[in-house]
């Protein structure tokens, strides 16, 4: 059955399943940032995202908001590099803006994206093509939108639809970094260097709709 | 009192030595230093949770001086910011952040605060740090 609306235990299998998958993409991660970083996103990916896993074993969440930002406070105090407060604070406003219900329907969690990207790109300084997790976060979240205003009834499949749409805008969002030359981060230090390698922080980003996309289906 | 210095690396070997070379500078115990540094693995990271407890005891024994935060790279500064956002707002106010090189900022910090200078002077003392060296090198 496809999910018509986001539950606490299918935001908390969210988490899981992204944990499972950053940790078996850990190695090619880590590779894409060896070329232009410091060697370090998927094991600090996979450490952040193992001790939100633990975090919310040891206090199950009573509400959406609670599963989001016990995420995002794991994340800003494991994670250890970039992506620890940038992620962090994906979760950190996805959570504010999905309230203290049970329940989170798509239009509540396309109003979340869009808080998460204002909050990362504020973080960040990262603008749509500095090479960042911003370029397959963008689109993907114009995607959900655009997706979420066609449905014709947004109770039904519209979550479902929208999140398909918004991993597909991911993907090529993520490949449209590898010709980019870095303009934040510590790519920025490599110049011309960064060219032809794909951002392991968008790489990351379009697993993560990757994932929600597979729970929600 | 004296304002709190926080140092911020990546690395908790590098921000230790480097509070270690700054405080040759300033009577012993003269300013409260407190460092954030190192992932919770021990391996290069940095975590805002740590920061922000930092700045909490640093602003606390600054008894309302405030808190001059010094910094190596990346997410030494992003981690900053976001645990800016988790202090308490009256400890934020009181928070300065430096854009300063952290060696020679901490240096030129550490001596600032040790004479009873505000919050907005240690900083912009701070991130004015380069100028010496600058100054040296250019007449050379």
């Amino acid at each position: 059955m496809p999910a018509t609306e986001w539950t606490v235990p299918l935001l908390v299998d969210w988490i899981r399943t992204y944990a499972d998958d950053v940790a078996a993409a850990a190695d090619d991660l880590t590779a894409l940032d060896s070329a232009i970083g410091d060697a370090d996103h998927g094991s600090n990916m996979k450490r952040g995202f193992a001790a939100a896993v633990t975090a919310l074993d040891e206090k199950p969440p009573a509400t959406c908001a609670d599963v989001l930002k016990t995420t995002g406070m794991s994340l800003v105090s494991h994670v250890g590099g970039a992506s620890g407060p940038l992620y962090g604070t994906f979760f950190l406003r996805l959570g504010a803006a999905a309230g203290t219900e049970t329940t989170v329907d798509a239009t509540t969690f396309g109003a979340g994206l869009h808080a998460a990207l204002d909050g990362v790109r504020a973080r960040g300084k990262a603008e749509v093509g500095d090479k960042t997790l911003i370029d397959a976060l963008t689109p993907a979240v114009e995607a959900y939108d655009a997706a979420l205003a066609k449905a014709a009834d947004p109770s039904d499949d519209a979550l479902v639809d929208a999140i398909a749409e918004a991993t597909k805008a991911a993907a090529i969002g993520r490949d449209s970094t590898t010709p980019l030359q870095a303009r934040r981060g510590r790519a920025s230090y490599l110049g011309e260097r960064s060219v032809g390698h794909q951002d392991p922080g968008a790489t990351s980003m379009a697993l993560l709709f990757a994932a929600a996309e597979q729970v929600t289906r | 009192m004296t304002v709190g210095i926080v140092v911020v690396s990546h690395s908790r070997a590098l921000a230790d030595a480097a509070v270690a070379l700054a405080g040759e500078m300033v009577p012993s115990g003269s300013v409260p230093v407190r460092v954030a540094a190192g992932s919770s693995d021990m391996t290069f990271g940095t975590d805002a949770t740590e920061i922000q407890r930092a700045l909490v005891s640093a602003d606390s024994a600054s008894g309302g001086d405030g808190v001059v935060v010094l910094m190596d790279l990346g997410s030494a500064i992003l981690s900053t910011e976001m645990a800016l956002e988790l202090v308490p707002d009256d400890v934020r106010s009181r928070v300065r952040v430096a854009s300063a090189p952290l060696v020679e900022g901490l240096v030129v910090a550490m001596i600032t605060a040790s004479i009873g200078s505000a919050r907005e002077r240690v900083a912009a003392d701070a991130r004015n740090a380069l100028q010496p060296k600058i100054t040296q090198l250019d007449e050379s």
